[in-house]
């Protein structure tokens, strides 16, 4: 048995060996089985050892027998049991090398079977499957893992019991059996689960239906975008015959276009071009867009914007074209009329710029002319300071010499007296300051008083004559002052390049010239044509442009041999602009020139001479008109006192500026009913004159000073200009009348004194001023502020108040306004108002006064333009510049209280 | 010293006030001042002593005083106003439009200048500005009224020696 077992043992060592060298055959599960079947038996005989065991042990009989036999047995038993016990370790040995083996050719197979796993997977599922059975794939192969844990399990087991007793094996067999079944059963179960895998794979397959619809959907997508898009896409062969295109124009059939190109589908403008262009990008091969304006039968005008881009196929060769076309006629319009407007804007802002500097040029231009008046306003002052100080000088005794001289620099300075006079007017005319006045006026009346002024000065042996068409209505609206002036400027102007003959003036009344606008005329308008004629030297034809331009004379020979600022005419023109007229000169040369100027004016009624005798006191010099000089069309002026002008110096340009001048330009003629201490030691040569016969009507007596106190100019170089503005005032008296009296400067007699009101609050300037009046003869009241001058003039009647213009409690200004409100309404309600303590005490001049205009002349330290226009804005008719002389002081005395 | 040479003096000095950079010579009571001075009078002073007559011997010294006592005032005034925290602007302006008018009236023309100027800052509000004219006013003020009280000091002696005071020369 031993050896039976010894053999089977080797046997099996042998057969176990070869099995061990069979690397192909071990993994199949046949061979496993095969394996398994051997120890199943060997289990068996384990069995009946067993059983041998527990017989001997029963019978004890024959124990010394049996002791042998038991003893032998035990030695044999014990032999038999090393012999057990070595083969069985042996066994073990051979076992777990057996083992070793197979696990090793287990692994190598299970490794093997893994690459032909992954390689299967490699090759023919992951191209295909992996995308859309990702997940799957996955589930399989670890599907797969798992069948192969469970096989390498059942093989273990089979292994490890191989070499156990026969029973043991069969036990084991039947184990095996149980696990084959048990294997069978899982087997099945993987079966229906691979089905049940199948099913999930063919439900799997929904994504790749759901990506097919995605698909789908986007692919509708596109094409609605294709068909719908305001766009024309295209592809054309290399021909440029088309493939395929999208929006077509909706008349044109597939048909009519695939397997066509432009040219033969289109006729018209811009069809050509457009195949050009596609050529075009075919041969250069670069993608590139054009606008191309179509002008075709079948869609009429329009613009496309055009994209070509050349297509190739793998080899890069070209074959064909993709083509987008758009619509774009109205953005191209829009774009064009962008365009333009951004050129007119351009343009536009060039113009502005353009303006802009202009306009720079023009605020320098009167800046420079504001500077010029402001500077010449600033001279004016201290100028008549030294003009005023020479003719006070010229009343100190002097021998001839140093007379004559002192005459030359008063005369010089007159003339630059009038050149920064004249250039304030040019300066406020230019620059819009000059507001021009509506007051009634008569003018005969005016042309009466501009001749008499220079008949007054007339120094040469001339005929002054007036004559007035019957047509020119009596009253009229219009500025009177510059209305004389521009008279008395063109009147001595005439009388200036006159040497004998006669000059005159003329009015009559004349249709609308064309050069007025419409709107002028009105019911009441009337033109009136003035011209002012003489039978002077004449103007050469070659020097009218230029006579009414600044600073410009006729010739410089002119210039030297009569003087003159040259600016008179340019005033003249300006102002008569300035009123809405027209002035113009004809002339004949050694015959005469005739200044024609045509004015527009309102008719005013006539009906009540009370009416207007507000601007009638004080614009023509309070005169009250004699009946029949309203309506009186003619005056002549002879030169009667030719004689004692025969030697005269140079005359000056004329000029009337019955506020500004008067009181800035040194007079030193005038005399007025004052005793002025220059006349005392002056020549004091008694004139002769015609008496205006004007002074026996005139009812404000003492303004006139009974015609007293006049005196003609008297020295020989003596500038009458100087004392033009003033001895207008005079002329009245002075001019030819029918009634001749003489005068002499020495009979001045004062029927009554003048009240004067100064209206101050500086004290030292009252006391100043004061001073001066007592000098010049007056006394006068003082008020310190606003509201205590409006008190004075409320209880007394004065003639003349002086007005400071900057004063605490009130200022000039406002109590001026008050004052000239009570004149109009005869009440104070409007001082009352404003907060003035009114007192209560009345008396009659205070009723008197409302009918007759106050003289206020304002004391203003701020010489401006500005200033000025603001006192006579205010209602004050004149004003003094601060710091008040005895020169200005007596100008206005006698301007107001002649 | 003679009243002759006194009363020259006298002229040159006043002379002098109207002046440009003129130095003078003075010799009064031994005394010999050079100055150097800018025209601190103008032309109206002029016209002040045109006013003065038999009738009215001191008009001019008489004048001149109250402006020294009113200039004295508004300027201590106006120093009192333009130190407070808050310069009331309503306050200096009529101030300065005084001095500016009684300097104007007695022909102090270097003050007046000075007052234009000051007002014009006044106008503006000019806080620092009007601090520097009212010291340009002041300096300006203490010149002139030192130069006025001189002369009438000078005149004053040719007065006191029993002289008449020349009578001004038109010349400058």
């Amino acid at each position: 048995m031993v050896c039976e077992m010894e053999t089977d043992q080797i046997e099996e060592m042998d057969v176990e060996v070869l099995s061990s060298m069979w690397p192909d055959d071990v993994g199949t599960q046949a061979d496993n089985q095969f394996n398994v079947e051997k120890p199943a038996g060997d289990s068996d005989t384990l069995k009946e050892v067993d059983i041998a065991e527990k017989r001997t042990m029963a019978d004890l009989k024959r124990l010394p027998e049996l002791l042998n036999t038991t003893d032998q047995g035990s030695s044999q038993l014990t032999n038999l049991v090393r012999q057990w016990e070595y083969m069985q370790d042996h066994a073990v040995r051979l076992l777990r090398e057996e083992l070793k083996i197979l696990t090793r050719q287990r692994e190598e197979a299970e490794a093997k079977e893994l690459k032909i796993i992954e390689e299967h997977n490699f090759e023919t599922e992951e191209p295909e499957n992996v995308p859309v059975l990702d997940e799957t794939s996955h589930l399989f192969r670890r599907f797969r893992q798992k069948k192969r844990d469970e096989l390498v399990d059942s093989k273990r087991v089979v292994i490890d019991e191989e070499f156990d007793t026969v029973a043991y094996w069969k036990q084991k067999a039947l184990s095996l059996e149980k696990m084959l079944e048990a294997s069978t059963e899982r087997e099945r179960r993987l079966i229906e689960k691979l089905n049940e895998s199948l099913k999930t794979m063919e439900s799997h397959s929904a994504p790749v239906e759901e990506l097919t619809q995605n698909l789908k959907r986007a692919e509708g997508f596109l094409h609605f975008i294709l068909q719908n898009a305001p766009i024309v896409m295209g592809h054309q062969d290399k021909d440029l015959r088309y493939l395929f295109i999208y929006n077509k124009f909706p008349s044109l059939r597939e048909q009519d276009i695939l397997g066509k190109t432009d040219v033969e589908i289109f006729h018209g403008g811009g069809v050509k071009e457009s195949e050009d262009f596609k050529r075009e990008v075919l041969e250069k091969g670069k993608a590139s867009k054009r606008e191309i304006t179509f002008e075709t039968e079948l869609f009429g005008s329009k613009t496309f914007l055009i994209y070509v881009e050349p297509v190739y196929n793998k080899a890069r060769e070209k074959i064909g074209i993709n083509y987008m076309g758009m619509e774009v006629t109205d953005q191209v319009r829009k774009r064009e009329k962008m365009a333009k407007l951004r050129e007119d804007n351009a343009v536009r802002k060039a113009m502005e710029s353009e303006l802009t500097k202009t306009i720079h040029i023009t605020e320098e231009t009167m800046r420079a002319k504001q500077m010029l008046a402001t500077m010449s306003h600033e001279i004016r002052s201290p100028l008549s300071g030294v003009v005023g100080m020479a003719e006070i000088l010229s009343t100190t005794k002097l021998d001839k010499e140093q007379r004559q001289l002192l005459n030359v620099m008063i005369s010089s300075g007159d003339l630059v007296l009038q050149l920064i006079n004249d250039i304030l007017d040019l300066s406020k005319v230019e620059s819009g300051v000059m507001k021009l006045e509506a007051t009634k006026f008569r003018p005969r009346e005016v042309v009466k008083h501009v001749l008499q002024t220079a008949a007054a000065s007339l120094k040469k042996d001339l005929t002054l004559e007036g004559n007035i068409a019957d047509e020119v209505p009596i009253l009229v609206v219009g500025d009177v002052l510059r209305i004389r002036q521009i008279l008395t400027n063109l009147i001595s102007n005439a009388i200036k390049f006159t040497h004998r003959g006669k000059v005159g003036i003329k009015l009559k009344v004349i249709s609308q010239p064309s050069f007025a606008s419409d709107k002028e005329q009105n019911e009441t308008s009337v033109w009136i044509c003035c011209d002012v004629y003489d039978t002077g030297i004449g103007i050469p034809e070659n020097a009218l442009p230029c006579l009414f331009k600044k600073y410009m004379q006729a010739s410089a020979d002119h210039a030297r041999k009569y003087g003159g600022t040259g600016l008179g005419l340019a005033i003249c023109k300006q102002l008569v602009e300035l009123m809405g007229g027209q002035l113009t000169v004809t002339s004949q040369v050694n015959l005469g020139s005739t200044f024609t100027f045509i004015l527009p004016y309102k008719v005013a009624t006539s009906d009540d001479h009370s009416d207007d005798q507000d601007e009638f006191s004080d614009m023509v010099d309070h005169h009250q008109p004699e009946p029949d000089d309203t309506t009186e069309g003619y005056f002549q002026f002879k030169p009667l006192l030719g004689s004692i002008y025969s030697n005269g110096g140079p005359v000056m340009s004329n000029n009337f500026l019955p506020h500004k001048a008067m009181l800035t330009s040194p007079i030193k003629l005038i005399n007025g009913s004052v005793a002025d201490p220059s006349n005392s030691s002056g020549q004091s040569q008694t004139v002769q004159v015609e008496n205006g016969g004007y002074m026996d009507e005139s009812e404000s007596a003492h303004q006139y000073g009974n015609g007293n106190g006049h005196r003609c100019p008297s020295k020989e170089s003596e500038s009458c200009s100087s004392s033009q503005a003033s001895s207008e005032m005079e002329s009245e008296l002075t001019v030819s009348s029918p009634r001749e009296e003489e005068k002499t400067e020495t009979e001045v007699k004062e029927t009554s004194q003048p009240k004067i009101l100064l209206v101050e609050d500086n004290k030292i300037n009252i006391m100043v001023a004061k001073s001066m009046m007592k000098q010049l003869g007056y006394t006068m009241d003082i008020a310190n502020n606003g509201v205590e001058a409006i008190n004075a003039v409320k209880d007394t009647s004065y003639d003349l108040v002086l007005m400071d213009v900057c004063m605490p409690v009130m200022d000039g200004l406002k109590a001026t306004r008050l004052i000239r409100s009570y004149e109009e309404s005869g009440n104070w309600d409007a001082a009352i108002e404003a907060g003035v303590d009114i007192k209560t005490s009345e008396n009659d001049q205070g009723c008197e006064r409302s009918t007759d205009r106050l003289p206020i002349v304002a004391m203003t330290a701020n010489t401006l333009a500005e200033s000025s226009e603001e006192c006579y804005a205010n209602g004050m008719d004149s004003f003094i510049s601060k710091p008040v002389t005895l020169q200005k002081l007596k100008e206005c005395l006698q301007q107001y209280l002649q | 010293m003679e009243l002759v040479q006194m009363q020259k003096s006298l002229q040159d000095y006043t002379k002098s006030l109207f002046l440009d950079n003129l130095k003078v010579e003075e010799s009064v009571l031994g005394v010999i001042q050079k100055l150097e001075f800018m025209g601190v009078l103008d032309s109206q002073f002029l016209q002040l002593q045109q006013l003065q007559d038999e009738s009215n011997p001191h008009f001019v010294s008489q004048v001149v005083t109250l402006f020294f006592q009113d200039s004295d005032r508004i300027l201590n005034d106006l120093s009192l106003s333009l130190d407070q925290q808050v310069v009331d602007f309503k306050k200096v302006y009529p101030h300065v439009h005084q001095l500016k008018g009684s300097s104007s009236s007695i022909g102090a023309q270097r003050v007046k200048n000075a007052c234009v100027v000051f007002r014009s800052f006044c106008e503006q509000q000019n806080v620092e500005g009007c601090h520097r004219c009212l010291q340009q006013v002041k300096k300006e003020y203490y010149l002139v009224k030192n130069r006025l009280e001189t002369l009438f000091k000078l005149e004053q002696q040719i007065v006191a020696s029993g002289g008449m005071i020349p009578a001004m020369e038109l010349g400058f």
